[in-house]
């Protein structure tokens, strides 16, 4: 739940950028932890051209559940449900969600002595680029941006 | 040059150092994306994946296309049958062909005699650095509890690297023999000769569980470090030869 609160301040950044900024291509925007619960102080990607920080509360929406666009995520489509209340964005719900690795079968698991184990740890080292699972976050601003344009009536 | 490009439903970027790279180099490598989409995505009415689930004749369809569908064939015998490209009916080789588009753009870049790159598919990457320039590129692994962390820096020169995992809480894969929610393992990360090779056997392996990085672990030229839910991390007997600490 954590998780989907905070892709919603995400998302909703990202909405404001985009009607107060260009149409951008990338969709990577990282606000850290502590930035999504103070919109007001939020990451750079949330000012606009003149760099004056936008807030989220800004915008009031009417009450109700509004759905989102399907939007192709080419594993599967993103289809989100978003619910406005006390004119506030209070919930965004999954209608669909593409899993990228969808056949899944067990197979026992045999001894294998010669792996190894460790706790993950967070690094600070430089690097060039990411891997991670395929990242559908923007199938979902573009699902939840229709959502919320309709939420504004 | 770097340039970054939604194609696919994910942020494809290509790097490319040297000042021989032009604009035209990297329309040409955006241009090989979009073409593979435009043939493989399942959720394009007009694909020729759509076409052939549509009842498209064996005689019509490309070379390509049955060059793809060999490797299908190929991957789900080599992965014991945790790779499948036909279920419920439906030819969907999504699976594979990510992999395989990276791999394809990498070949045109190199064919245009650039070799200095990286290639960052939704998260899954192919570099080359030629052996007279041997710095490796430093690729982070993405910690799947929180995607504003990096858990691990590997450092490869020629190789692929491919995650396969799931950031949404709530959302499971259900193993469809035992009906209960896989969903043990975060994120498994395979290094691998390309990525065509990396991305497929990591496919496969996630799909197996916390076997899948048994399966790795037997496979010849490769590496994986798999995080479970519990924050653990467990890698295969090689993989330290690739780690960079901070």
């Amino acid at each position: 739940m954590k998780r989907i609160i905070a892709s919603i301040f995400v998302a909703i950044a990202f909405i404001m950028y985009s009607i107060h900024g260009r149409q951008q291509t990338s969709p990577v925007v990282t606000p850290t932890s502590s930035s999504q619960t103070t919109p007001s102080n939020s990451s750079s990607a949330v000012t606009n051209s003149g760099g004056t920080p936008v807030g989220t509360t800004t915008t009031t929406y009417k009450n109700g559940q509004y759905t989102g666009s399907v939007e192709d995520a080419f594993y599967g489509s993103v289809q989100v449900q978003a619910t406005i209340s006390g004119g506030k964005l209070t919930d965004v719900e999954f209608l669909q969600y593409p899993n990228d690795r969808e056949n899944s079968i067990a197979i026992n698991q045999q001894a294998m002595p010669a792996l190894k184990q460790e706790a993950i740890q967070a690094q600070s080292a430089q690097v060039d680029t990411i891997s991670g699972a395929t990242d559908t976050s923007q199938a979902f601003m573009q699902s939840l941006s229709t959502a919320l344009k309709e939420a504004q009536g | 040059m770097k340039q970054t490009e939604l194609i696919m439903g994910m942020p494809i970027t290509i790097l490319v150092e040297g000042t021989s790279v032009s604009k035209t180099d990297l329309e040409a490598a955006f241009d090989r994306f979009h073409e593979i989409d435009e043939a493989y995505s399942p959720y394009k009415i007009t694909s020729e994946v759509s076409r052939i689930n549509k009842g498209l004749e064996k005689a019509k369809w490309s070379s390509e296309m049955k060059h793809i569908i060999s490797l299908c064939e190929q991957t789900t015998r080599e992965t014991h049958g945790f790779f499948e490209a036909f279920y419920n009916g439906q030819f969907d080789p999504s699976g594979l062909v990510k992999g395989w588009a990276i791999q394809q753009v990498a070949h045109l870049l190199k064919s245009r005699d650039l070799s200095h790159f990286f290639i960052d598919a939704g998260g899954d990457i192919q570099v080359s650095r030629p052996a007279n320039n041997n710095t490796p590129w430093r690729v982070g692994i993405r910690n799947p509890m929180n995607r504003e962390e990096i858990i691990k820096v590997v450092g490869v020169t020629h190789e692929g690297v491919a995650t396969s995992g799931t950031y949404i809480r709530g959302n499971h894969i259900y193993n469809p023999i035992s009906k209960k929610p896989a969903d043990a393992i975060a994120s498994l990360t395979v290094i691998g000769p390309n990525i065509y090779e990396a991305d497929r056997f990591a496919t496969a392996a996630f799909a197996m569980g916390p076997s899948g990085i048994t399966f790795i672990e037997s496979l010849e030229g490769f590496e994986a470090y798999m995080v479970d839910n519990n924050r653990i991390a467990t890698f295969t007997s090689g993989f330290e030869r690739y780690s960079i600490s901070s």
